[in-house]
């Protein structure tokens, strides 16, 4: 009993931890309907602000307090809402969940650049001590000033909140205004000003569960910071992202839980390295899997949607004959320059990076597919895409299999597991397909890829010249650059392929509306695996690609952030379409290789690029580059309508 | 109120779109205090855009629209409706996520304490004790005419200026709209002018005290109640013929 205390004591600070930021998931979720997975990211603002002010400007810590948690932390509530989530029309969950993983990546990247490099310092407690011993529980078990802040914090934040949101004007009308605003508006409330409150309310627990949480044992950091977001997630899902006491609840349970059995586990077994740390993610995906509320989130939608405007037509639908032909035309030309460059002129630093450019086109097709083209949100591309890489390295390694074929089958392993994926999670859809999908990217980044058997432990897969066929190393062989792109354009022409026949038709079918899909016969179960599949199967053979360049796979190499980053960056550029991958890809790699040039501090500034962009994606879910594309193809009709009124004058100029 | 001759309701050659499709072109009617007007036409024909013109759901593009004398183009709809103007939107008015209670508290909180929350309350149960039955179930249970009912009920309870009630009837069992219309009637007796989007042409007649017939965003009549049956009829072969037309060439 004394032992079973003293392992799991020190697991409620934990707990707590997981709590507040479980309890804050379940707040925005009910107050503006957005589960916004960057709430971890606000959280770390006010953290880093507060840092900052006390570091290197020895703001008294009441004043930096004031500053990070209630002025920023609300106004960055504010401002998510006023330029961001305001603009996302309720029913688009995908759009809201990219939102929110954008802020989760550009986040982290944007502060460092702004204000440098900090370390997390937190407010000193705000009753107790964090040294002091104020009692011990059973004999000789210590609970000190921490222990108390946190129950401490965590109970009062939970309290006022329920009381908030149960029992007051205010938290009626935000919940009512989550589900429909304009409804609200009907009966005389001004429901903007409602969902700007809730935001402003999320923002201020978000910082203060940042700035408190810092001087726990739980630094806001790194690996961390993804257990904390994890289990948060994890008791929301719980507690199917209604009931802030249960989600409190279950999170300090899974605090606890894992501290007791580190506690009683041998350091050196199985259990220890791989089990524990996956116990999170397995919560999740045991919640997502069985807890029926999850399956009906975002049903109740806004009677009142038909106000909206519906969705301008897709470019190629209103792209005339004429412009259709020019545009080929000049398509051929820029391809074939490009061809042509790259076997020429071209530096071999930038022939690298357009390769890479191209094999990550390959990857991103993935997305297209699957989320484009079938609508389904999936957050761990990068996952599958370094399962055909392992596969590959291992065969290769034991077997000395030729890696390129090694690739092949690693994108079938691929393919397999994203079915098996798309398989357990069938009666999932929207936000919990997302999360099912990025519990199993955390899995494998956390307790599959590290393994020794799987990546050769934390130094990875050295790839060896004798591996490959042809000599693809050689800096100016072009070989690398021809295998690479001749399957970058099978597999674009297979997607395009796919997306016009009658397997694209049924996808699209099925993104459009489940319920009108089932109607007209498609089955709907098949179709979700085979896009997965699909989508697996593509990520995997742009996985080996890269990895081939790469010449190392680290486990690290690729993880959930990269799986995210994935996503925001395809729909940046354009979901629907083929180009909109391949633009995606290059896109990135130029952006970095150009970043090379800037100064050190601005380096992380790539992500924050591609955030940026994905914001952009709120108001124009189609992508930026389908956008400018429609914007020209109009241009360019509306010159050629002008040229046949008036065939006789010449070109005319400015306007009329 | 008496001897104030002002409409309650005016437009006033209003037109609208929905992003680039445009759907009202130029209507104009207006309700008197207390009076009954019914909002007829076949589908597409604009009824629903003007109710949402009206509430300011969707902005009028141009022309104005007068709550009780004062313009409110480009109001936002909460103002409008602190204006006492009530709208009852087509399908689902209630919100599924919250308790029938909730729904009910959240309509009345806004003009007055826990005190009078209450008792509000008492009298929407006392009205409809169906209600009352259910009040701690989620809106989103009740059957559709329920739902309707819980609509009325706020509406009986604290009665505004003009209420624009968006095809109450739509896909009730014929008992159910005899309730609801029995509502409608009941909210009328509060001195409350009514605007009555229908497709029951003669269930909506039979409460009007005037008529407006829409075709394709315009107003083809608008007088009283005894020539309206007319002139939809009228619009309606209009719109056959059109068709057949269509079809044939």
């Amino acid at each position: 009993m004394e032992q079973l205390l003293g392992f799991a004591v020190p697991g409620v600070p934990y707990g707590c931890a997981y709590a507040v930021f479980a309890v804050g998931l379940v707040l925005t979720y009910q107050t503006t309907g957005v589960f916004n997975v960057g709430y971890g990211a606000q959280a770390y603002v006010s953290a880093f602000i507060f840092a900052w002010l006390v570091d290197d400007h020895a703001w008294p810590t009441w004043a930096a307090f004031v500053c990070a948690v209630v002025i920023v932390g609300p106004g960055l509530g504010l401002a998510l809402d006023r330029f961001l989530f305001r603009r996302i029309p309720s029913s688009n969950t995908t759009a809201k969940i990219v939102t929110g993983l954008s802020l989760l990546v550009g986040i982290p990247a944007l502060l460092p650049v702004v204000f440098g490099n900090q370390n997390l310092v937190g407010a000193p407690s705000i009753v107790f001590n964090p040294d002091t011993v104020y009692f011990h529980l059973g004999a000789d078990v210590p609970v000190n000033g921490i222990y108390l802040s946190a129950v401490l914090l965590t109970v009062v934040m939970l309290v006022v909140l329920v009381l908030l949101l149960r029992t007051t004007r205010l938290g009626l009308e935000m919940r009512a205004a989550v589900e429909s605003p304009r409804l609200l508006e009907l009966e005389g409330v001004n429901a903007r000003r409602v969902t700007a409150t809730a935001w402003a309310v999320c923002g201020l627990m978000a910082g203060l569960a940042g700035v408190l949480l810092a001087p726990t044992e739980v630094t806001v950091q790194a690996q961390d910071y993804v257990t904390l977001m994890v289990a948060a997630i994890a008791a929301a899902a719980i507690a199917a992202l209604r009931s802030m006491p249960v989600a409190a609840v279950v999170a300090v349970l899974i605090g606890v839980l894992s501290l007791t059995a580190q506690g009683y586990l041998p350091t050196s077994s199985f259990w220890y390295s791989a089990a524990l740390p996956a116990f999170p993610f397995l919560v999740l995906v045991g919640a997502l899997l069985f807890v029926p509320g999850l399956r009906h989130l975002d049903e109740a939608t806004d009677p009142l949607s038909s106000v909206d405007p519906p969705p301008p037509p897709p470019v190629a639908g209103v792209r005339g004959r004429e412009v259709d032909r020019l545009v080929r035309t000049v398509f051929f030309a820029l391809l074939f320059a490009a061809v042509v460059s790259m076997l020429t002129w071209m530096p071999p630093t930038w022939e690298t990076v357009l390769n890479q450019g191209m094999a990550y086109s390959v990857v991103f097709l993935s997305v297209t597919l699957l989320t484009g083209t079938a609508g389904q949100l999936s957050l761990a591309q990068a996952t599958l895409a370094g399962i055909a890489a392992f596969t590959a390295g291992q065969l290769a390694n034991h077997l000395g299999l030729d890696f390129l074929v090694g690739g092949a089958v690693g994108a079938v392993a691929a393919s397999v597991v994203a079915g098996v994926l798309a398989l357990a999670s069938l009666r999932l859809r929207g936000l919990g397909l997302a999360l099912m999908t990025l519990a199993a990217a955390l899995l494998f980044d956390v307790a599959i890829f590290p393994a020794q058997a799987v990546s050769g432990g934390t130094g990875g897969i050295t790839l060896e010249p004798r591996w490959l066929p042809l000599d693809l190393f050689a800096p100016n062989g072009h070989a690398y650059f021809l295998v690479v792109l001749l399957v970058l354009v099978l597999c674009a022409g297979g997607v395009a392929l796919v997306q016009r026949g009658t397997v694209g038709r049924f996808l699209a079918a099925m993104r459009g509306s489940e319920l009108g899909a089932a109607g007209i016969g498609v089955n709907l179960p098949w179709q979700r695996v085979l896009a997965f599949a699909l989508s697996g199967a593509l990520a995997g053979v742009g996985g080996a690609l890269l990895a081939i360049q790469q010449t190392v796979i680290a486990p690290g190499e690729f993880n959930y952030q990269l799986s995210l980053a994935f996503v925001v960056i395809v729909v940046t550029t354009g979901v629907g379409t083929v180009e909109g991958a391949i633009q995606a890809g290059i896109g990135l790699v130029v952006v970095q290789q150009l970043m090379q040039y800037a100064p050190q501090r601005l380096q992380g500034l790539t992500f924050v690029l591609f955030a940026l962009g994905a914001l952009a994606y709120a108001a124009h879910p189609e992508g930026v580059v389908e956008l400018e594309k429609r914007r020209w193809t109009e241009r360019a009709e509306r010159v050629l309508a002008r040229r046949h009124r008036a065939p006789a004058t010449p070109a005319v100029t400015g306007r009329p | 109120m008496t001897g104030d001759d002002r409409p309650i309701l005016e437009l006033d050659e209003v037109s609208a779109a929905y992003g680039p499709y445009r759907a009202l072109f130029g209507v104009s009617f207006s309700v008197a205090r207390g009076a009954v007007v019914a909002l007829l036409g076949p589908n597409g024909a604009g009824k629903s855009t003007v109710a949402r013109v009206a509430s300011g759901l969707v902005p009028a593009s141009s022309g104005s629209v007068r709550v009780d004398g004062r313009d409110v183009a480009g109001e936002p709809a909460w103002r409008i409706a602190r204006f006492g103007l009530a709208h009852v939107p087509e399908g689902r008015g209630v919100f599924d996520s919250l308790s029938v209670e909730e729904n009910l508290v959240l309509s009345f909180q806004r003009r007055g304490g826990r005190v009078q929350i209450s008792a509000s309350l008492e009298q929407a149960y006392e009205r409809f004790p169906l209600l009352k039955e259910r009040r701690q179930d989620r809106a989103g249970t009740l059957s559709g005419g329920q739902q309707r009912l819980l609509s009325l009920a706020k509406v009986l309870v604290a009665p505004p200026k003009v209420l624009v009630a968006d095809e109450l009837s739509l896909g009730l069992a014929p008992g159910v709209v005899d309730d609801v219309y029995a509502g409608l009637a009941d909210v009328r007796r509060e001195g409350t002018a009514l605007v009555v989007v229908e497709q029951q042409v003669d269930r909506a007649l039979a409460l009007a005290s005037s008529a407006v017939v829409l075709e394709r965003g315009t107003v083809a009549y608008f007088g009283p109640p005894s020539g309206a049956r007319a002139a939809v009829e009228e619009v309606v072969d209009r719109r056959a013929r059109g068709r057949r037309q269509a079809a044939s060439s």
